[in-house]
């Protein structure tokens, strides 16, 4: 069954505690390569059936509304991955 | 000391003999969704300040004849998504944002997760997210009314400081500088955390109200610090009183009860 999937990030401007305490630990495990984390959510729709474009306009809808604040949130990605 | 009963029915059946019918008759719902904490409490102030309290359930589709609503804080539905994210589109919040936009201008409360609700409700700008530190904080905090024209501050003075607990991890209020410098310049920064900042808020925000002040949102726990003896008075050497949250149930009453809803 195909999956809608939606990516959110928060805003670049807006920092990101959760990323900061990740870049601060990936150095205690050897990990030195990184200067900076930004930690997102990824969601996965699934879809019974053909993704229509009404359906995919729904997931950009519900990605607006409820998947993210846009106060502190960007929908970064919406697509459609066939299982 | 006489000792209160858990449910402060004793408060509420004293004030209606001491001939406060008018008191007792304001109903301020206090609303519960699975996750939240502190509804109990909340209920508790109201009666304290010689109010009733009417539980309201998130699932009801109607407010009923509530004078005003409490918002309590917790972790409603896990603050799985975002801290309110989820409860914000239960079908009583719904009718709580129509009311709270209408003409009737229902005075609003929203406590911490509460807080988080009407932020993510649009009722209120802005947005908490996680502490700048990361952890859960649960500290006595002293706060300053910045603004006592709004319905849950009027009977504080601007500029008065009072200490009520503050216990969260997503307490760090966020707006951009637009939405900021708008709230200042229209006195719509409520509280102000003194001393220290907890949390990394903005401009040292702790609570902000909606442009009619019938609205209004804060991390802090008023509802915590109505009572002589369980209050913050002495814990940490913070000081101030044990009672400083009464304020904001008292103000409400005295606003409905004044006829001025």
């Amino acid at each position: 069954m195909p999956r809608i999937v939606v990516d959110v990030m928060p805003k670049p401007e807006i920092l990101d505690p959760q990323g900061k305490a990740i870049v601060g630990a990936l150095p205690r495990l050897g990990f030195t390569a990184f200067s900076s984390v930004r930690q997102g959510k990824r969601f996965e729709l699934t879809v019974d059936g053909e993704v229509t474009e009404e359906i995919l306009a729904q997931a950009r809808n519900a990605a607006e509304t409820l998947l993210s604040n846009p106060v502190i949130e960007d929908v970064v990605n919406v697509e459609v991955v066939e299982a | 000391m006489t000792e209160l009963p858990l449910i402060g029915e004793a408060i509420a059946v004293a004030a209606h003999d001491s001939g406060v019918r008018k008191l007792t008759g304001a109903k301020i719902g206090v609303v519960t969704f699975p996750g939240t904490l502190d509804d109990r409490d909340a209920a508790r102030a109201v009666r304290l300040a010689g109010g009733t309290a009417v539980p309201l359930w998130h699932a009801d589709s109607a407010l009923g004849d509530v004078d005003a609503v409490v918002i309590p804080g917790g972790f409603s539905y896990g603050d799985y998504l975002r801290a309110g994210a989820i409860a914000r589109f239960a079908p009583l919040m719904s009718k709580i944002i129509d009311a709270a936009n209408s003409d009737a201008k229902l005075p609003v409360l929203g406590i911490c997760n509460g807080f988080q609700i009407l932020t993510e409700s649009h009722l209120l700008p802005g947005s908490m997210i996680k502490n700048d530190h990361l952890k859960f904080m649960c500290r006595d905090q002293v706060l300053r009314v910045e603004n006592s024209n709004t319905a849950w501050t009027l009977d504080y003075e601007a500029g008065q400081e009072i200490t009520v607990p503050l216990k969260n991890q997503d307490g760090q209020y966020i707006a951009d500088e637009k939405v900021l410098d708008a709230l200042e310049a229209e006195g719509r920064v409520v509280f102000r955390y003194v001393g220290f900042n907890p949390n990394g808020s903005r401009r040292d925000i702790a609570g902000i109200s909606n442009a009619a002040g019938n609205v209004v949102g804060l991390m802090p726990h008023p509802e915590h610090a109505v009572e002589a003896g369980f209050g913050p008075s002495s814990l940490d050497g913070v000081g101030g009183s044990d009672t400083d949250g009464l304020g904001f149930f008292t103000s409400v009453l005295n606003k409905i009860v004044g006829g001025a809803k």
